[in-house]
């Protein structure tokens, strides 16, 4: 990994003695994971019920860094933890699952994790969790420093400091006086981060108590006349900043804008102060975690019209890479939001996103290649799933975040899905931008496959490619073991387009699998267990991720798992 | 029997397992991560993943035996084994936990009494083969030699 800061004895050791906490409630896990991340010279603090966990972060404030959770845990919903650390603590939170489906992901982020990463997990994920601790010491810099150029537009626009005010300011122009006072930053941010005691004057711990003022003071302003210097009046909290209130209020506008989505359906259009001040009372209650809808929604909003306006982000597949994530999310649009406007863009309420999406643009979906699609197995290892996100954004419109005000009133709703085998036939269901041949799958039975030899180019060919199959075994020296004959191997093919779909069958040739047997003498050195002797050597097929960035893992499957072909082929 | 002799075994009877899908890759890298700190680590974590299944399973067999069987909670188990053995590489324990998932979310207790069978009869051949893993290691170490590593 390499090393962004510049060097100085203080910033190579940086990653070291990271203060990591861990919640899991399985002991497996928890040893394991304590042992990969002190391997990663990280200082470990291992817990395995949420409440205590919650307990432990709210009695030593300042001694951690970073906080690993499992999404499942038996005293508190995993999400509910991550909601409450974000904002009691505002410590970056990585989620982690068995379980990898989009719409359990997408909930994490909503919550919002940094990260989202699949057990089981791998010593290189783990390395790269400083990452987070850094962008994150970033953003809040570049809050205060925002912050501060909001102010000096409004001041020179409307003679006034309350952010309302900013609707009315031509948004694509604040953008960009945003985008180059982060070029002009930039030195400046990386010098900050030297030095960590400069970072942590900016930080403020926002308690329950806090907190509360903090409301009480929003519901007696009236949510729709609401700004951050109102609010600090009414607090009268000594020491506490403008710029305090004003991150921490962004910072609730994100909260309900979740709430909304999941009481009032699809907000598009003018949400009423009032309603927002009905279904919160007052009360930071956190019923919002577990209620998120499964289905993933995104909402986008007309800016102009609205009181309560949400931060719009957008974040991009180039964004997955830089996070060393892989396999990107598919996102279709529907018919409905295809046929409707002219510009699409996608709004996605992202917390503590904000740097990097600022830095890359929006990429459009269609110019390189054909959909993407985010395939997963049940086998899958070490994935990580925080997907970028690609912005179907107007091909003719290049790459703007689209703040703009758009045509239509009406919210669009654009959907993601992720197919693994549970999901497909939401993709069947979907209509794609593009027409994305369906995965493929084959049986074959009793009779083996031959792959390309070497590997099968999937970059090319558009494909994932997986051998399956327990060859049979002779010679067996242990009574364990028992002859099984010879397994049918099958593959599973999924493609992208339907012009990949031909090439790849024509590279796949069936043959039988005569016989394969393992060399008596096997080497001690352990390196080589299966050596096959044959005349029809099977070549192991590398599963390969299709992905902007990957590599082939290296990683070789043998479970036999039957697919039917005559579902998916030439379809 | 002598070190060679034993780590020649050893490979053997491991390239079966992993063969067979009873372990995958993931217990390799709980071998990678056994160090002179904690010599015993893959062990330890066996016998964890060992304790913590009879326990999981034993509760899945109490639900399934209520008249009134409760699926949720009933799923809620199951993933917790699904993650556990996901730790030590059980595969075949993995899978037959997620066939036991769908039929969870089928409702079916017919298909899951036969999904709790089959995930049973896989932890058991998983628990043997750890077993016996863990004995060889131990003698080999005692040999004073070094567990080889296992790698696909």
């Amino acid at each position: 990994m390499g090393n962004p800061l510049p060097s100085s004895r203080a910033a190579e050791a940086f990653p070291a003695g990271l203060r990591v906490l861990i919640v899991d409630d399985d002991p497996t896990w928890l040893k394991i994971l304590e042992k990969m991340l002190r391997k990663c010279s990280y200082q470990v603090t291992t817990c395995s019920l949420a409440t205590d966990a919650l307990h432990i972060l709210r009695e030593r404030k300042a001694r951690f860094d970073i906080v690993i959770s499992d999404v499942n845990m038996p005293d508190m919903d995993g999400f509910k933890l991550l909601e409450h650390v974000g904002l009691e603590m505002d410590l970056p939170v990585i989620m982690m699952s068995i379980d990898g489906e989009t719409s359990r992901v997408m909930k994490g982020v909503q919550h919002g994790a940094c990260d989202y990463l699949l057990k089981p997990v791998r010593m290189k994920e783990l390395r790269n969790i400083w990452q987070h601790v850094y962008r994150k010491k970033m953003q809040e810099l570049k809050e205060v420093e925002t912050h501060s150029i909001d102010e000096v537009i409004n001041i020179l626009r409307n003679g006034s400091e309350d952010i309302e005010d900013r609707h009315l300011i031509d948004e694509t122009e604040m953008s960009s006086m945003r985008k180059r006072k982060d070029v002009d930053n930039k030195e400046f941010v990386d010098q900050e981060l030297n030095d960590p005691s400069t970072v942590k004057k900016a930080r403020v711990v926002w308690s329950v108590d806090l907190h509360q003022k903090f409301v009480n003071a929003v519901d007696q302003i009236g949510f729709d006349k609401v700004g951050p210097k109102k609010i600090l009046d009414l607090m009268s909290v000594p020491g506490l900043t403008r710029e305090n209130v004003a991150s921490h209020l962004q910072k609730y506008r994100l909260y309900l804008s979740r709430l909304q989505k999941q009481n009032g359906g699809t907000c598009g259009g003018n949400m009423q102060s009032d309603h927002i001040n009905k279904t919160i009372k007052g009360k930071f209650g956190l019923k919002s975690s577990t209620n998120v809808q499964q289905d993933w929604e995104l909402t986008k909003y007309a800016c102009t019209t609205e009181n309560f306006q949400t931060h719009g982000i957008v974040a991009n597949a180039a964004h997955v890479s830089e996070m060393n994530r892989v396999a990107p999310a598919q996102v279709i649009a529907s018919k409905k939001a295809l046929v409707n406007d002219a510009q699409l863009g996608l709004f996605l309420s992202f917390k503590g996103m904000l740097p990097s999406i600022r830095e890359k643009a929006c990429k459009p979906l269609h110019d390189e290649r054909p959909v993407m699609q985010l395939m997963q197995y049940p086998e899958q290892e070490n994935y990580s799933v925080l997907e970028g996100y690609s912005c179907l954004a107007n091909p003719d419109r290049d790459h703007e975040p689209c703040f703009d005000h758009f045509p239509s009133s009406q919210p669009l709703i654009t959907s993601a899905t992720c197919t693994n085998g549970k999901d497909m036939k939401d993709l069947y269901e979907m209509k794609p931008l593009q027409p994305a041949m369906p995965p493929m799958a084959c049986t074959i039975d009793s009779v083996s496959i031959q792959v390309k030899h070497g590997l099968v180019n999937l970059q090319d060919t558009g494909a994932i490619c997986k051998l399956e199959g327990s060859p049979s075994i002779e010679d067996c020296y242990l009574d364990e073991t028992c002859n099984q004959g010879c397994f049918p191997l099958t593959y599973e093919v999924s493609l992208k387009s339907k012009s990949d779909s031909d090439s790849m069958l024509e590279d796949l040739h069936l043959y039988s699998v005569q016989k394969l047997s393992y060399l008596e003498n096997v080497s001690c050195t352990g390196t080589e267990i299966y050596q096959y002797i044959d005349s029809v050597p099977i070549t192991e097929v590398q599963r390969i991720n299709l992905c902007e960035d990957s590599e082939p893992s290296g990683e070789y499957l043998y479970d036999p798992v039957d697919y039917s072909i005559d579902e998916y082929l030439f379809s | 029997m002598e070190l060679h002799k034993l780590r020649r075994v050893y490979i053997e009877f491991a390239s079966f397992v992993f063969h067979d899908g009873i372990l995958d890759n993931q217990y390799t890298q709980l071998q990678q991560l056994q160090d002179e700190s904690e010599p015993k680590f893959v062990l330890q974590v066996g016998t964890l993943f060992l304790e913590d299944s009879e326990k999981l399973l034993n509760e899945l067999r109490s639900i399934l035996d209520q008249q009134d069987v409760d699926f949720e909670k009933l799923d809620a188990f199951v993933r917790k084994l699904t993650g556990s053995s996901a730790s030590i590489g059980a595969k075949r324990v993995k899978d037959a936990c997620m066939a036991f998932h769908d039929c969870c979310k089928k409702g079916s207790k017919e298909g899951c009494l036969k999904c709790l069978q089959q995930l049973t009869a896989e932890y058991r051949l998983v628990k043997r083969k750890l077993e016996t893993l863990f004995k060889m290691e131990t003698q080999i170490l005692a040999a004073g030699g070094s567990v080889p590593l296992l790698s696909q």
